[in-house]
């Protein structure tokens, strides 16, 4: 465990992504520690999801390097394999699979790719579901539960394969506000196990709670980086002021 | 509907009363009519092998060539292109006969009237298949792949256990109209002399010289069979979706 501190989960060096003419990522780098809680804002277009897509490769990068975990993102193979079974994703969609159970949805990962029998797999999606609070929902279908609950199966879901690493895309963007605290509320009480985080939202209330490290993005780069107590009360950068000024305002 | 299938017998039948019609052919109660409808209605075996054998065979082959459409590879999208544009442009009775005369001769291979028949049918609807298929997998949301790729699912588990689930519930009503359409232009093997639905009342025909009451009777039958195969599409159809909303 000891080790792990010193260990550093994600590197990226040097990042450039591009969609056709638009560059998406430019010349990124940011560090992680094991058990580090990053929270990354910026306006939209600014690259913030963009970077987290890309360590677990659902964005190709096209130059630079990515090491998750020890493990060197490659174009393909079994690295990307590996690496995904060590990154989970919350996505603003959900992206529940809307044919199985809640359960269903929890368990196919562990039992397709970790190889767990469907005993072992639904005894753990339970301990899961009662992390999240919903484990009377698991023979459910995902259209029967509101967004917020939702949201919180592919909380569990991600969860379930255990990871190391917890990629969140905007996980409270598409919910109603009535159901975004509890939602938050799953996301703090995992910032407490110790698992290594990267939130990209805008819910400053919640960043300022559990980050270790803020970033700040804009057009493609990393503008700024700070502990919470320094990027809130005197960030270095003009953009990120106004930005913050915006943000808070409401 | 039911209706509209008195009307049709209540035209089809009641001229029958007249001296101008014969429908003793065809009359259960006396022992020749019973033999000929039994002659008739044995078709059915045939016809239901025939259509349901090719309908599973082109639905996996629709799959296996829809599969490369959907790939990043140009050459593989390509394959598929070419696939389904040349099978496609033949005529069904011409690929029959072609498969029938052709084949065997090309490849040195005996090829019954049935197997012909499947083939050429099974061929000629992969197409189709195919097209269904793409559609569906392209219908589904690009979310659905990347969840499954952050839960570490491989392409093969992704397929089989997401994408295609969802998929097929919704082409189940174009793959209901294939099959309908697959058990009518089975008729057309009996050109090959595939003793299905047609041939025997061809062959009725040929021996009774009553060719309206007989092929009266083969509408008849198409109809029923038809009727019925729909009414379980709809089941299934039905059954599939209620899982999805609980």
């Amino acid at each position: 465990m000891a080790q792990a501190v010193i260990n550093e989960d994600i590197q990226i060096k040097n990042v450039f992504k591009r969609f056709g003419d638009f560059e998406a990522l430019k010349d990124v780098s940011l560090s992680v520690k094991a058990g580090e809680r990053v929270v990354i804002c910026g306006p939209s277009g600014s690259g913030k999801s963009t970077l987290i897509r890309c360590i677990n490769g659902l964005e190709r990068h096209e130059s630079g390097s990515i090491i998750v975990d020890g493990i060197t993102l490659a174009e393909r193979g079994a690295s990307l394999q590996q690496i995904r079974s060590r990154v989970g994703m919350v996505f603003q969609q959900f992206n529940l699979f809307p044919h199985l159970t809640v359960l269903d949805n929890i368990t196919l990962g562990p039992i397709r790719s970790k190889k767990l029998s469907r005993v072992q797999a639904n005894k753990l999606a339970m301990t899961y579901l009662e992390r999240v609070k919903i484990p009377e929902q698991a023979q459910k279908y995902p259209r029967q539960l509101s967004g917020g609950q939702q949201q919180r199966v592919a909380i569990a879901r991600s969860l379930c394969m255990e990871p190391k690493i917890l990629l969140f895309d905007e996980p409270t963007s598409a919910l109603d506000p009535e159901m975004i605290s509890e939602v938050l509320d799953v996301m703090i009480g995992l910032a407490e196990t110790g698992i290594t985080m990267i939130c990209v939202t805008h819910e400053m209330g919640f960043a300022r709670r559990v980050a270790d490290k803020m970033v700040f993005m804009d057009e493609g780069k990393i503008v700024e980086m700070a502990p919470p107590s320094k990027f809130f009360d005197a960030p270095n950068t003009q953009r990120c002021k106004n930005f913050l000024k915006q943000i808070l305002q409401h | 509907m039911k209706k509209l299938i008195i009307l049709f017998l209540a035209v089809a039948f009641l001229p029958g009363c007249s001296d101008d019609w014969g429908w003793y052919v065809v009359n259960p109660y006396n022992r020749s009519g019973l033999i000929n409808l039994k002659f008739l209605l044995s078709g059915y075996y045939f016809t239901l092998l025939l259509s349901f054998t090719s309908i599973l065979i082109s639905v996996v082959v629709g799959l296996l060539v829809a599969l490369p459409g959907l790939s990043k590879n140009p050459w593989l999208r390509n394959f598929n292109r070419v696939y389904v544009e040349v099978v496609r442009s033949v005529p069904i009775l011409v690929l029959i006969l072609w498969v029938y005369y052709g084949l065997p001769p090309i490849t040195g291979l005996d090829v019954t009237v049935f197997w012909a028949g499947v083939i050429a049918l099974a061929l000629s609807d992969s197409a189709f298949q195919a097209e269904i298929f793409r559609g569906g997998i392209q219908s589904i949301d690009k979310g659905q792949y990347e969840a499954s790729h952050s839960v570490s699912l491989n392409y093969r588990d992704t397929m089989r256990f997401v994408i295609l689930p969802q998929a097929i519930r919704r082409i189940l009503p174009a793959l209901g109209n294939q099959l309908v359409y697959m058990l009518k232009m089975s008729s057309l093997v009996s050109i090959i002399g595939m003793q299905e639905l047609t041939r025997k009342a061809n062959e009725l025909v040929v021996t009774e010289y009553r060719p309206l009451e007989i092929y009266t009777v083969l509408v008849l039958e198409y109809l029923v069979l038809i009727l019925v195969v729909s009414a379980g599409v709809r089941w299934l159809e039905r059954r599939l979706q209620s899982d999805e909303r609980g």
